[in-house]
C-alpha cells in the first residue's frame, strides 16, 4: 500500500506519535494459533441444543400444528411456539422508532417465505432436536405467493405482509422516500441526449466464516448470560427485552470476538429465543446455524431494481438524472426501509448535478427477508450509477474518466439533499488513479482540486 | 474465438456512520494504580482490527505507549452502550468517544504530576514514551507510572474520563427530501483490468488499483488488510455470488460453499492500493469510515471493463459467464 502524502498535505498535521503507526494487532497471535476463544468455544455441561421447524412453503395459512409426536421422542426437553412468545410480533429498527412491528418471531398464523421459523425444539443433543423436528406436523394452507417486485407493486397482488397491508413499505413522504432539487424535467428538456437504463441485482450472502449464533447460560440469580456473536450488543439486548418482556437487567451479552460480520450478525434472530428456551427448561442452551441456514435463512444483501434516467449535454454535463430504486425487503422489514431510505440518501452519487429527482421504494415479496450488508443501499447504487456513467461517457464520445472529472462534486456545491459539499476528494483519487493506472487525461484534470475551480 | 481484453473505471464516495446519524456511542477510560489505561467499551470487533486502532487513538490521546492500553469491550455488564458494529461506523463513532474519554483523563493525569512537580498542569506535556514532563526542561519529569501511583495512594484521585459521540439525528423533509445523511464522506476510484474469454464467457480480473481516500490512516497496516479484503468482495459480488442465480426465481439457491460460488485465492486480481489522506473536520484524527466503500468501486469498473473487452453490457449482478454468453450471442445475432 502506498500513502500518497502529497494530496491535502496542508490539512494534515503529520509527525503524532501512536497515529499512523502501522502496529500489528494485538489479537493477531491468537487469532493464528487457534487460541481465540469464539462463542460456540464453550462447552458448557448439560448443555441443549435448538433446531428450528421450519417452513417448507413460499406463503401458507397454518391451520394446525401437532408437536405430540416430537415430544416423545428421546431427548427432546422442550418444545417452543409462538404461544411461549411474551410478544412475539416485533421488529428490529422499532428501538429508532422505525416501525410496524411486522414479523413474528414464531409463525402462529401464517408463513411468508421458505423457511420461515415455526417451532422451536430443544434437546440434549444436536441429533435429537434435528429428528424430533422432523416428527413435527404443521397443517399448511398453501396461498399464492410473489416474487417479482414488478409483480408485487401491481393492484390485486397477494398481500405478503398484513401488518403493513401493501407490498410495500409506507414512509412519512409516502410509497417511497423522495428526492426533489431543481426541475428534472427542465433538465432533460436543455440535454442533447437522454439515455434511460435498468439495473439490477440478486440477494447476496455474506458467507462468514463463523455462522450466526449463541449460548445461554441461566445464572440462577433470575439473570442470563448469552455468549454471541452480534454485530451490536445493545441492539441485541435491548430487541431481546421488548421480545421477552423481560427487564433488561436480567439480560447479560458478551461478545466482542466475530468470525466474519458484514452486516449479517445486525438482525436479532438467535438471542431472544434461546434465552426464552434457557429460561424455560433452566438450562444452558446453544443456538447455532447451519451453514445451509446462514446461506437460505439469515438475511441477504436485498435484491435492487435501479431506473435511471440521464440528461446530458454534449460537452459533457450531466443537466438532470431521475432515479427509480427497488429494494427487495423479502417477507419481513428488518433493516431494509433503512437501505432503501440510505439510497435515496446517495442518489444522485459524487456528481454535481443540478435538477434530481429521486424515488426509493421497499418492497415486500415473498422470500427471505434481506437486511444489513456492507454498504447496502449504496453497493449496487454505485454498480448502476458507474455503469451508467460509463454509458453516457460512450454516448457523447468521451473519455469515461474525463467525463468523471467535469461532473465530480466539490467543495461548495449544493448537493440534492440540499446540504453543502465539504471534504470533498472524488478528483483527486481519480488524479492518482489516472497516473497510477497509466490512463492520462487533459491537463485541465490535473489542475482541479475538489476545493474549488482550478 | 479469443481472449479479449479490457480496461474500466468507477469512482464513488461513501457516508460515514449510520444513514441520518442518531448513533451514539460511549466509551470509558481509567488508569490502573500502575499508570496502564483501560478502555471500557461495548463495541464489537467483527476482525476488522477495531480494539487496536482503538487502543491507538487513546494511546495517542493520553500521550502513552499504545503497548500500555488496553480494550475491554463486548460486555453489556461493564461496557457503556455502543450502536454497534455496522455503517462504517466504528472508527468515526467510537473513536471521537474515546479521545473525550482520554482528554478528561489526560487532563486529570497532568493535574496529579503538576501536584507532584509543583508546577502548573498548563506546564506540563507527555513524551509519548510514559513520561510527563515540563515544557522546555525536560529534565523537570515524572513517569506515568508514578503518577498513577501518586493519584491511587497519595491524593486518592481517579485519573479517568468518561466520553460520548452522538451525530444528531436528521429527519428528511417529506417532499423535498432535504436531510443531513451524514457528516463525513469517503472516496474511491478503481481502474479494473479484465481477460474476457468470448468462448467461455470467463472472466479473469487481472488487475485492480484502488485509489482510496480515507480521511486518515491511523494504522496503514490495518487499513491496508481492510481495504484489499473489501476489495476481493467487489471482485466476489461482481463475478460470482448470489443466493439466488435466478431470481426472482427462488430455486437453485447454493447451501454450502460448493454450491455458493465466491472467488479462490487463485481468482483473485493482482491488487494495488493507494490511500489519500484529507482529515474530516470530525473525524477522529481526521478518519473517515472507509469499511464498507471498500467493496464497491470494483464491481462497476469490472462491469464497465468487461464491455471494453467484448462490447456487450451486463446489468445484472453478478455478471457471469452465463449472462456474458447469452449477450454475445445477442449481439451477434444482431450483426
Amino acid at each position: 500500500m502506498k500513502l500518497a502524502k502529497d494530496y491535502f498535505a496542508d490539512e494534515r498535521a503529520d509527525g503524532l506519535h501512536e497515529i499512523g503507526r502501522g502496529l500489528p494487532r494485538a489479537d493477531l497471535p491468537g487469532h493464528v494459533t487457534g487460541k481465540t476463544k469464539y462463542f460456540a468455544d464453550r462447552s458448557i455441561p448439560g448443555m441443549l441444543h435448538l433446531k428450528m421447524v421450519r417452513s417448507p412453503h413460499h406463503h401458507a395459512r397454518i391451520r394446525g400444528i401437532d408437536t405430540s409426536e416430537a415430544e416423545k421422542h428421546p431427548g427432546v426437553v422442550k418444545i417452543l411456539t409462538a404461544r411461549d412468545v411474551p410478544h412475539n410480533v416485533y421488529t428490529i429498527l422499532i428501538l429508532i422508532q422505525i416501525g410496524p412491528e411486522d414479523e413474528q418471531v414464531l409463525a402462529e398464523d401464517k408463513v411468508r417465505w421458505k423457511g420461515e421459523a415455526v417451532v422451536a425444539v430443544v434437546a440434549d443433543s444436536e441429533r435429537a432436536a434435528n429428528e424430533a423436528a422432523a416428527k413435527v406436523k404443521v397443517d399448511y394452507e398453501v396461498l399464492p405467493a410473489v416474487f417479482d417486485m414488478d409483480e408485487a407493486l401491481k393492484p390485486g397482488a397477494p398481500v405478503v405482509n398484513e401488518y403493513h397491508g401493501q407490498n410495500y413499505y409506507l414512509y412519512d413522504s409516502g410509497e417511497c422516500r423522495k428526492v426533489r432539487f431543481g426541475d428534472v424535467e427542465a433538465g432533460f428538456a436543455e440535454a442533447d441526449f437522454i439515455l434511460e437504463e435498468t439495473y439490477r441485482s440478486s440477494p447476496i450472502e455474506h458467507a462468514p466464516a463463523e455462522t450466526t449464533g449463541c449460548v445461554v447460560v441461566p445464572e440462577g440469580n433470575d439473570r442470563f448470560t448469552c455468549y454471541t456473536n452480534t454485530q451490536a450488543m445493545f441492539f441485541t439486548l435491548d430487541n431481546t427485552s421488548i421480545i421477552l418482556q423481560m427487564p433488561g437487567h436480567q439480560l447479560h451479552l458478551v461478545g466482542g470476538t466475530v468470525g466474519g460480520g458484514f452486516g449479517g450478525k445486525v438482525d436479532v434472530i438467535v438471542e431472544p429465543i434461546a434465552i426464552l428456551a434457557a429460561k424455560l427448561t433452566g438450562r444452558p442452551v446453544s443456538f447455532v446455524y447451519s451453514r445451509y441456514e446462514e446461506m437460505q435463512i439469515s438475511s441477504p444483501r436485498a435484491a435492487e431494481k435501479i431506473v435511471i434516467k440521464d440528461g446530458v449535454t454534449k460537452d459533457g454535463r450531466l443537466v438532470a438524472r431521475k432515479v427509480t430504486g427497488y429494494t427487495d425487503a423479502g417477507a419481513y422489514s428488518r433493516h431494509s426501509p433503512y437501505g432503501a431510505q440510505k439510497g435515496a440518501a446517495h442518489y444522485p452519487g459524487p456528481y454535481t448535478v443540478p435538477n434530481v429527482w429521486i424515488d426509493t421504494y421497499c418492497v415486500y415479496t415473498n422470500r427471505t427477508p434481506s437486511s444489513a450488508m456492507r454498504g447496502f443501499g449504496v453497493t449496487i447504487a454505485d454498480f448502476a450509477l458507474e455503469v451508467q456513467m460509463d454509458k453516457l461517457a460512450r454516448l457523447i464520445a468521451m473519455d469515461p474518466l474525463e467525463f468523471r472529472f467535469i461532473n465530480a462534486y466539490r467543495d461548495g456545491d449544493m448537493k440534492a439533499h440540499r446540504q453543502v459539499t465539504e471534504g470533498a476528494a472524488l478528483i483527486e483519487c481519480m488524479q492518482e488513479a489516472s497516473r497510477a493506472a497509466s490512463w492520462p487525461v487533459a491537463k485541465r484534470f490535473y489542475d482541479m482540486s475538489s476545493r474549488g475551480e482550478g | 474465438m479469443a481472449i479479449r481484453r479490457g480496461r474500466g473505471v468507477a469512482a464513488v464516495n461513501y457516508p460515514t456512520g449510520m444513514n441520518l446519524g442518531g448513533d451514539p456511542s460511549q466509551a470509558l477510560v481509567h488508569s490502573t494504580p500502575t499508570g496502564n489505561f483501560m478502555v471500557t467499551l461495548s463495541s464489537v470487533d467483527l476482525g476488522q482490527g477495531l480494539k487496536q486502532v482503538m487502543a491507538q487513538i487513546c494511546a495517542e490521546t493520553i500521550g502513552v505507549p499504545t503497548e500500555r492500553v488496553i480494550i475491554d469491550t463486548a460486555d453489556t455488564d461493564t461496557g457503556p452502550h455502543c450502536m454497534g458494529t455496522f455503517a462504517s461506523r466504528g472508527t468515526h463513532r467510537i473513536g471521537n468517544a474515546i479521545i473525550q474519554a482520554a482528554r478528561e483523563a489526560r487532563h486529570v493525569m497532568l493535574e496529579v504530576a503538576a501536584e507532584a512537580l509543583e508546577v502548573n498542569a498548563t506546564d506540563l506535556d507527555t513524551d509519548g514514551e510514559g513520561n510527563i514532563h515540563v515544557k522546555g526542561a525536560p529534565q523537570r519529569s515524572i513517569s506515568i507510572f508514578d503518577t498513577a501511583l501518586t493519584a491511587h495512594f497519595k491524593l486518592g484521585l481517579s485519573i479517568s474520563g468518561r466520553g460520548m459521540f452522538l451525530v444528531p439525528r436528521s429527519y428528511p423533509e417529506t417532499e423535498t427530501g432535504a436531510m443531513k445523511p451524514s457528516t463525513c464522506y469517503a472516496h474511491a476510484c478503481t481502474v479494473a483490468d479484465v481477460e474476457v474469454d468470448d468462448e467461455t464467457g470467463e472472466v479473469t480480473v487481472t488487475s485492480v488499483k484502488n485509489v482510496f481516500e480515507i480521511g486518515r490512516a491511523l494504522n496503514p497496516r490495518m487499513v491496508e488488510q481492510q481495504l484489499v479484503g473489501g476489495s476481493w468482495m467487489g471482485i466476489s459480488h461482481a463475478l460470482y455470488e448470489t443466493t439466488e442465480p435466478y431470481y426472482p426465481s427462488r430455486e437453485h439457491g447454493g447451501t454450502d460453499f460448493n454450491e455458493y460460488l465466491t472467488p479462490g485465492p487463485g481468482d483473485l486480481a493482482e491488487t494495488e492500493t493507494i490511500v489519500l489522506e484529507r482529515p474530516a473536520t470530525d473525524g477522529p484524527y481526521g478518519a473517515k469510515g472507509p469499511g464498507e466503500m471498500a467493496a464497491n468501486p470494483q464491481i462497476p469498473a469490472i462491469a464497465n471493463a468487461i464491455f471494453d473487452a467484448v462490447g456487450v453490457r451486463v446489468d445484472t449482478l453478478p455478471i457471469t459467464p452465463e449472462r456474458i454468453l447469452r449477450a454475445l450471442k445477442q449481439q451477434r445475432a444482431a450483426h
